[in-house]
């Protein structure tokens, strides 16, 4: 026979500051191991939203990131006669040669510098990125000396509000609009015309070229050609894939940070669990002893104690999520390693984040009731009668 | 007689005050290697000298200088050294193997930074060979070089293969000096700069500077910046403190993040600590008020739970902090180049003593009160 289970849902509630107080412990543990997940999450979602399935992007072979990489125009001319290249409406290759150069800005909240991405762009290239919207202000004119921002910019440095301007390459640039890219690494960047930039930096090379392909199938037989082709040092990657790997070292730290964390965190979890569960059971062995005196079973005696225990988890990690869900609410902005920029993301919330958290707590509470159910379960009736 | 009474009561549920310490000595623990791994953070700037300066692009950082610049930056009141470097970042076969690589003027450079010791025979090696490098002594032990070999390493700024031949292999002047960088000829580096891409020959990344007097930096900073003022290449001149606190403040919301991560723990702990000493606390309520009813101060009766609580904070903190050390090394093995200097601080051990001390205090408040509070008959009546 089972003991109900009101009687661990009960056993809970007539020791509410003790149950507070674990469950509090739990819900800690959990808020930290959610968080830090969300956080990974945000960050792969927001970089993996940048690139596109079809497009391609090139650059230098073993420059990693497009800041490091450089593509002269004679390259850029071979990338740019390939077939497989989609052609826009008015019948021209979408195809745009992008510079990327970082520069540093005052941020707003505290006034320290960061590196921002300055993305030079061909005449095709906000057409090539569906995502990016322009919501204040306007584009930037082809051959002009003005750019665009993107939301998290316009938020978190100076001097980029509309009509104002920045000086960077001897030029003064006036920011005439704000473009949404969907959550997208393209928001923590400024956009402007490749040409006018490349002059003002006095380059003579670009950093990428970015091309729609007109069968995305077509992605390996581009990719052989062009990097079989002698005269080229480059290298061809979806543009997807390239955004995904940008995110790997910055997304592999905060993981390996947080579970290591939040591992030697439930061990002070786990160990309020197991005190709170040897003290329910200690208190109550003349109950136990007249459960087992009313004919209920050692197995019936052990998941009683053993849903006590896990009830425990279960609240904390309800509480625990509930905390980091509203974490939500708030965007952080650090610094990408390996593009060396700064990059804004926020915290993103999954179902399997949830489970996984969930089932976290349970772990922890089931961890902490073994010992002290198998106690319970192993008592001999006549001494557990006899207690008190 | 109350000390006595103190750890009597502690050692009552010998496993409950284990667990408990236990939970204790994990959490103080965590908090010293966190607060250690901030520390490692900041250790480049801490360590920085005031007597140095670094001008770099006004842009940022991806832009660099002409070599032009030296000599006029020698050349400016106050200024007793100019040595160049350029950030290599080459990969050492797997990407994994992080660790800074720098191309300077060996001569005027390693004047300027006297911390680096190495013997004088090595370094006269190391400027007779165009491909020479000079290593830290963290660095070769991590990857187990020796003088006389070769590293080859892959440029993802300056594409290529690249080998170099280790010369020497520094130590420093104390334990707070990074030793995980690899330094090698700025000539090399340009020489095959010139043969590759011709137009980013001649140019450093950063100018590190001597000043006779610290007091001097910012009028000297200002000067430089003023001369360089609406050329091609403005430069920013900082102290190296600041330029190292720059990229502090760039993964400075990780930071942030640890540090209340760091409190965090200790908050969970205090509940698990609370909850401990909650239960001692209704468990022994018919004793408390005997103790009363005996004519003892409730004061008394309060300090007996403050006391045991303390007792176990403290014994199981000062487990914490021992192990602190033997952990700590083994992480700072383990991360290799990643943190160049992994030491735990004085301020570190005394946060943790003070943070034990606090969840002890904290943990005791409610059920001490409580115990002190106890009413006579009640608490003589009352069952656990």
């Amino acid at each position: 026979m089972r003991i109900p289970f009101t009687y661990s849902l009960r056993n809970l509630w007539a020791r509410r500051l003790t149950t507070a107080l674990t469950t509090g412990g739990l819900a800690l543990v959990v808020f930290v191991f959610a968080t830090v997940l969300m956080l990974e999450q945000g960050l792969r979602s927001t970089l993996v939203a940048t690139g596109a399935f079809d497009n391609v992007l090139v650059i230098r072979r073993s420059a990693g990131t497009e800041v490091q990489s450089g593509v002269d125009r004679a390259q850029a001319g071979v990338v740019a006669s390939q077939p497989e290249i989609a052609l826009g409406s008015d019948g021209k290759p979408l195809l745009s040669k992008e510079l990327l150069v970082l520069i540093s800005l005052p941020k707003r909240s505290s006034g320290s510098s960061s590196n921002v991405v300055i993305r030079g762009a061909g005449e095709r290239g906000l057409l090539m990125r569906p995502q990016i919207h322009i919501v204040e202000g306007r584009n930037y004119h082809a051959g002009s000396s003005e750019i665009v921002v993107g939301r998290s910019i316009r938020e978190r440095f100076e001097g980029t509000a509309i009509g104002e301007t920045l000086r960077f390459g001897l030029r003064d640039w006036t920011v005439v609009g704000v473009f949404d890219a969907g959550g997208s690494g393209f928001e923590s960047e400024i956009w402007g015309d490749a040409d006018q930039m490349i002059q003002a930096f006095r380059r003579t090379m670009f950093s990428s070229i970015v091309m729609r392909l007109n069968d995305p199938a077509a992605f390996d037989t581009l990719k052989l050609r062009l990097e079989s082709d002698p005269r080229l040092t480059l290298e061809a990657k979806r543009e997807k894939i390239f955004y995904e790997e940008q995110s790997e070292v910055l997304a592999r730290f905060i993981r390996y940070l947080g579970i290591t964390l939040s591992v030697i965190f439930s061990v002070g979890a786990v160990i309020g669990a197991m005190i709170t569960m040897y003290a329910s059971v200690a208190a109550r062995t003349a109950e136990i002893g007249t459960l087992r005196a009313l004919g209920f079973q050692r197995s019936s005696i052990l998941s009683a104690f053993l849903t006590e225990a896990m009830l425990l988890g279960v609240v904390g990690g309800a509480v625990g999520v509930a905390l980091a869900s509203s974490m939500q609410f708030f965007t952080v902005s650090t610094v990408n390693w390996q593009s060396f920029s700064e990059l804004a993301f926020s915290f993103d919330l999954t179902p399997g984040i949830v489970a996984a958290a969930m089932a976290f707590a349970v772990g922890m509470g089931l961890m902490g009731g073994v010992l002290p159910a198998a106690q319970a379960s192993r008592m001999k009736i006549v001494d557990a009668l006899r207690a008190h | 007689m109350l000390l006595k009474l103190v750890l009597r009561n502690a050692l009552r549920h010998r496993l409950r005050t284990a667990l408990t310490m236990l939970g204790i000595f994990v959490a103080i623990l965590a908090f010293g290697l966190l607060s250690t791994v901030i520390d490692a953070w900041y250790s480049g700037a801490n360590t920085a000298s005031s007597s140095r300066l670094v001008t770099r692009s006004a842009v940022s950082l991806a832009f660099p200088l002409p070599t032009t610049y030296r000599e006029k930056l020698r050349q400016v009141d106050g200024v007793t050294g100019v040595a160049g470097a350029n950030w290599f970042g080459g990969v050492y076969i797997n990407p994994k193997n992080f660790f800074p690589q720098f191309a300077v003027d060996p001569l005027p450079y390693f004047a300027l930074y006297p911390e680096y010791r190495m013997p004088e025979a090595q370094f006269r090696e190391f400027l007779l060979d165009r491909k020479g490098a000079v290593v830290g002594r963290k660095l070769a032990d991590t990857y187990g070089w020796k003088v006389g070999d070769v590293v080859p390493l892959r440029g993802t700024i300056y594409a290529g293969n690249w080998d170099f031949v280790i010369h020497a292999i520094y130590d420093g002047r104390d334990s707070k000096v990074d030793t995980s960088q690899f330094f090698f000829h700025w000539d090399y580096l340009n020489e095959t700069v010139k043969k590759i891409f011709p137009r980013r020959a001649n140019t450093a990344g950063v100018f590190v500077l001597g000043i006779a007097d610290a007091e001097r930096a910012a009028e000297i900073s200002q000067a430089i910046d003023a001369q360089f003022r609406n050329s091609l290449a403005e430069t920013l001149t900082e102290t190296e403190k600041a330029f190292q606190l720059g990229f502090v403040a760039m993964v400075e919301t990780l930071v942030v993040a640890i540090r209340v991560v760091s409190y965090l723990v200790i908050f969970i702990i205090m509940a698990v600590m609370a909850n401990t000493m909650a239960m001692s606390a209704r468990e022994r309520l018919s004793e408390f008020a005997t103790l009363k009813a005996l004519g003892f101060q409730p004061w008394i009766v309060g300090s007996l739970i403050v006391g045991e609580s303390l007792a176990i904070a403290l014994i199981g903190g000062f487990l914490g902090v021992l192990a602190t050390f033997p952990v700590a090394a083994n992480f700072s093995a383990l991360v290799g180049s990643l943190f160049p200097v992994f030491e735990v601080s004085r301020e570190t051990i005394a946060m943790q003593f003070a943070s034990a001390a606090v969840v002890g205090l904290v943990a005791a408040l409610i059920p001490s009160v409580r115990a002190a509070r106890v009413q006579i008959a009640a608490g003589l009546r009352a069952v656990a």
